[in-house]
């Protein structure tokens, strides 16, 4: 029974401070399957990995590979019993070629043992020419012998390459060995990651989340490489929490809930609703509503924005779109494609190059409150004549009319707009945006780095936005600490108190104090930025319904997602952002996955094109 | 069977020691390990005088307490200079919670003190007393702002590296000292007398006799504002969210540059306060070595009270202490001078491993266990019986106070309970 399993956990435990990441997990891979390890961000996936790969030593437990207890203090460890890792986030050095990335780090002993089996391998071949073609082999044949033992003895790029090129061709890769690292697409940088680990002789292969930068045309492409290495009898543990790609991809799954182990079932004989029981703990209802578009109306016009960023690449190129009251439009694109400086010129922080934001308040025949304007500014836009008193119906005229009028005017609703009010806010500072009156609410892809302060505590993290209003010179505690109860009442937000710090949270409660926080104001446009990432499927849910709820309010929803199933079903409309430019808008209830992946890549494929001439170029 | 090879295999495989993160401590537990590390750290600097003396553990605790509470004029000096540096703590701690680290309040200080003098020597005599000390306290101020603006716009406008840029102005600083005082004082000598001696203008009056007096309670109004600053002005807000994340300040649109350049104006204006202290309270005189190191020192005790003007109270006083019984007792046993600083290291150092022990759990190896094992076992031999008595003497001594405390402690939770019905107005969706 021992020698069919690869890997074997046996009753791993890990904590960090109070927060116990594995309780007694115990598991094992075969040799020549494909295990994924399902389970929610912050169930202990990644961290049962790492103390496989000695990133992290286990508090208590054991692990076996091939049958023996081993002892993993590092990852080089790691390596000689075989075991290596694809981490989310490559380690790869930019300026380098594929090559000199993969015999990077190459130790003595490393090449002590390809030496010898360079050796082995050539001193077969000799003997084969000995025995079979009865000849002794000639002088051109033991030169070329000493060489390749030579050439495998110490750092040599030719060697690298050409083990390079045998890997490909073995497990079916595509890779160009003399490409810098800085000129590949994600999809070729975790190729490489992979040949990396296979070089150095892994038998044991764990990829944590390897297809969320990916494109589900990518995705397959993988999927056909890792099926190539388990028929050749590779170990694989992929780390996941989309359950299609389970299924598509594993022999087995084994799941954990929150840092214990759930159980394993056979791929074959299960389905999505078996595992997302096994993942959550009890039965869940797994659609995302889409409510009907009622009234839409133009809010928000995006027209030509152009952003150049610090390192002189255009992030965004020309895009223009329309965002309207009463649906949520979803935003598509591989990450990093222009999503964050889109949501980040609209909001004002970032200082765009060219291009028009323009908000339309529709005020049309509707009275003048102070929620949006102070007496000055009832007073300027009375000189422009777009007032009209509600009485008389006729242009209304402040001048000489008192303050205490206006206020006394103000409350009674009596001063009506004319027509929608229509502002400008291309390069407004966020406090500029907010002065105007605008309720623009925008949740950060970075919750902790932006849209929260992991040190303060709950309430101090609820004023963020507010904090200013009055004239006092201290701060208010009382209304945020009233707002704070709610969202944690109301969102069933987990946490010892308000007074504890946010970082102090899981990843599913910050959100949900943010996007709480975000929407308490009631906002005319909505943008959030990858607003599930993260989360467990109940929070994921939540966040949902409150988008929805949103929605239904009229607000202008703006939804930047990763996860396409979950853009195609809770968007209405869906835009595709690529290298920073619109690929296309497409309607969410008729699209196809295919489609939007397609449209993700269309202009990569553009400019690898593009590439490539230039290349040639410089040979010529 | 394979709990067997476990066992076998347990020794072999543990690594010596491996860290595990703890939870934060509770406020007991935290101080209750300050209170330990006095302790310890009191016991090394007790040991290595004895074996630098020998036969001296004893004295070591006796000519601490001489040096600094023996007589009247002692503990007010201990006092005074526990004011001092925790007013350049108090100082620097706006500036740090932003995450601009000034390490320049040596200079800021010095600054002032030549702002001080400058208004002392040259209007003394042209006004009222009450003015002159004053006009003492504005230039002075004014003087420290410049100095620890100019490094607040530097940073603002062209992101300078603000600890460069501060420690150089520290330099700048001692130099102009120096260079007036050379001036004014015309017989080369470099040593600028005691001002006005005889009119006393611009020294600060006594408060019921007593020198220092003044300074002692201009710090603990200090303390307390700067605390009521940072924690619950619309100010302290901005400038701790700019520290934490300069993203979040931007996106929630609070001008970091503007708060970087008010907040670098109030760490100058106490600064300058200090040097108006030592100038116009304390010394009457200026030299480049006025504030000697100080500065410096007041950074350690900010770091050390966590940027807590309460706990930053504790650390500054700690400090005095150290140095004036540290000095003392230096010179009984004739060590030097260098001999309280060597205390004050041994402080620093047993305080900050005291913060390690308690943010981290060291997990030794099965072999290491055993070990401590057997010397634990050991003292629980000793000092178990000792422990037990001692619970069966304070055991009932405790239920006894719980009896009585009890019923009282009850009434206040009942009192406040009432003060703050939290149901008074939901909060409003709008707005």
């Amino acid at each position: 029974m021992e020698n069919n399993i690869a890997l074997q956990f046996v009753n791993i435990s890990k904590s960090f401070g109070s927060k116990i990441a594995n309780k007694n997990v115990s598991l094992d891979l075969r040799k020549g399957e494909i295990l994924a390890i399902l389970g929610e961000n912050g169930s202990g996936k990644t961290t049962l990995m790492n103390a496989a790969i000695g990133i992290y030593y286990p508090d208590e437990g054991q692990i076996f590979v091939n049958g023996e207890e081993a002892s993993i203090h590092s990852p080089k460890d790691a390596y000689n019993y075989h075991i290596g890792m694809i981490h989310q986030h490559f380690k790869l050095v930019d300026v380098f070629t594929a090559k000199e990335n993969v015999i990077l780090g190459l130790s003595k002993e490393d090449y002590k043992k390809q030496e010898e089996a360079t050796k082995a391998k050539q001193d077969l071949k000799l003997q084969k020419i000995r025995e079979e073609e009865g000849r002794e082999p000639t002088k051109e044949e033991l030169k070329k012998y000493n060489k390749r033992i030579k050439d495998s003895k110490s750092y040599n790029l030719e060697e690298a390459k050409r083990k390079i090129i045998k890997i490909c061709k073995k497990y079916g890769f595509e890779v160009d060995p003399d490409k810098k690292v800085y000129e590949m697409s994600v999809s070729e940088k975790q190729t490489l990651e992979i040949i990396k680990a296979l070089y150095k002789g892994v038998d044991i292969l764990i990829l944590d989340e390897p297809t969320a930068v990916l494109t589900p045309q990518e995705t397959k492409k993988l999927f056909n490489v890792l099926r190539n290495m388990a028929s050749q009898g590779k170990s694989i543990i992929i780390i996941t929490h989309k359950l299609n790609e389970v299924l598509e991809i594993s022999d087995r799954v084994s799941v954990l809930r929150k840092g214990e182990y759930a159980g394993t079932v056979v791929t074959k004989d299960t389905n999505e609703k078996e595992l997302t029981e096994l993942m959550v703990g009890r039965k869940i209802e797994l659609n995302i509503k889409r409510p009907a578009v009622k009234n839409p109306h133009d809010r928000l016009f995006i027209e030509g924005l152009t952003y150049t960023n610090r390192e002189g690449v255009k992030a965004l190129d020309d895009v223009s779109f329309v965002a309207r009251g009463g649906e949520i439009l979803g935003i598509a694109g591989i990450a990093c494609n222009g999503q964050r400086e889109l949501l980040e010129g609209i909001a004002g922080l970032v200082h765009l190059d060219s291009g028009d934001i323009v908000f339309h308040n529709p005020k049309k025949n509707r009275p003048v409150t102070f929620f949006h304007h102070n007496v000055k500014q009832i007073r300027e836009l009375a000189e422009k004549g777009a007032l009209y008193d509600d009485d008389t119906k006729e242009t209304l005229n402040l001048k000489g009319v008192s303050t205490k009028k206006i206020k006394e005017m103000v409350q009674k609703e009596k001063i009506m707009f004319y027509e929608d009010e229509i502002i400008d806010l291309r390069n407004k500072k966020p406090i500029e945006i907010r002065n105007l009156g605008i309720k623009l609410s925008f949740v950060p892809e970075d919750r902790l780095g932006m849209g929260l302060v992991g040190n303060m505590n709950i309430i101090d993290n609820m004023m963020l936005r507010s904090f200013r209003k009055g004239h006092s010179i201290f701060l208010n505690r009382k209304k945020p600490k009233y707002l704070a109860e709610e969202i944690v009442d109301e969102l069933e937000v987990v946490t010892p108190n308000l007074k504890t710090p946010v970082r102090n949270l899981s990843g599913g409660n910050i959100q949900k104090l943010l996007v709480g926080r975000e929407i308490s104001s009631s906002p005319k446009v909505l943008m959030v930025a990858y607003p599930v990432r993260g989360l467990d499927i109940k929070s994921s849910y939540t966040i949902y319904d409150l988008l929805n709820e949103q929605k239904e309010r009229g607000t202008a929803v703006v939804f930047v997602g990763e996860d396409l199933d979950v853009l195609l079903a809770l968007s209405d409309r869906i835009l595709v952002l690529s290298g920073g430019k619109v690929a296309g808008i497409v309607d969410a209830r008729k699209t196809t996955k295919e489609e939007i992946g397609l449209l993700m890549t269309k202009s990569i494929e553009k400019q690898e094109v593009s590439y490539n001439v230039s290349q040639e170029d410089e040979e010529e | 069977m394979l709990a067997k090879k476990m066992k076998k295999n347990d020794i072999k495989r543990d690594p010596f020691i491996h860290l595990t993160r703890l939870p934060d401590p509770k406020a007991r537990h935290y101080w209750f390990s300050k209170l330990i590390s006095v302790v310890i750290a009191l016991l090394i600097c007790a040991l290595i005088t004895n074996a630098m003396a020998p036969g001296s553990f004893g004295d070591f605790f006796k000519y601490l307490g001489l040096g600094t509470f023996s007589s009247s004029l002692q503990t007010l000096r201990v006092f005074q200079d526990t004011a001092i540096l925790l007013l350049i703590a108090l100082a620097l701690t706006p500036a740090f919670k932003m995450k601009f680290w000034n390490i320049g309040a040596e200079g800021q200080v010095l600054i002032g003190a030549l702002g001080a003098t400058i208004a002392m020597k040259f209007l003394a005599g042209t006004m009222p007393n009450a003015l002159l000390i004053f006009v003492c306290l504005a230039l002075s101020i004014l003087f420290s702002i410049i100095w620890a603006v100019i490094p607040a716009i530097f940073k603002a406008f062209f992101n300078t590296n603000e600890t460069l840029f501060t420690l150089m102005m520290n330099y700048l600083a001692s130099g102009l000292v120096a260079y007036f005082v050379f001036v004014w004082v015309p017989n080369g000598s470099a040593v600028l007398g005691v001002i006005n001696p005889n009119t006393h203008d611009g020294w600060l009056p006594k408060l019921f006799g007593q020198d220092y007096l003044i300074n002692i309670i201009t710090v603990v109004i200090i303390t307390v504002l700067i605390f009521v600053y940072l924690k619950y002005s619309k100010h302290g807000y901005e400038l701790t969210v700019v520290g934490e994340s300069q993203n979040t300040a931007r996106y929630v649109g609070i001008n970091v540059k503007k708060t970087i350049i008010r907040t670098l104006i109030l760490s100058g204006a106490v600064c300058g306060l200090v040097g108006f202290l030592l100038v116009n309270g304390t010394s009457h005189t200026l030299n480049a070595d006025l504030v000697s190191g100080r500065g410096f020192t007041g950074i350690l005790v900010a770091w050390l009270g966590h940027f807590n003007p309460f706990e930053m109270i504790f650390t500054a006083f700690l400090v005095a202490f150290v140095t004036l019984g540290g000095s003392y007792a230096g010179d009984i046993f004739r060590f030097g001078t260098a001999y309280s600083k060597v205390l004050i290291g041994i402080f620093f150092f047993v305080f900050i491993a005291s913060e390690f022990f308690l943010r981290y759990k060291m997990n030794f190896s099965t072999e290491v266990q055993a070990f401590f094992k057997k010397i634990g076992d050991f003292f629980a031999k000793i000092f178990g019986p000792i422990g037990r008595f001692f619970k069966k003497i304070f055991t009932p001594v405790g239920r006894f106070f719980k009896k009585i405390f009890a019923p009282v402690g009850r009434f206040f939770k009942k009192l406040f309970k009432k003060k703050d019905s939290p149901k008074e107005e939901p909060v409003s969706k709008e707005e």
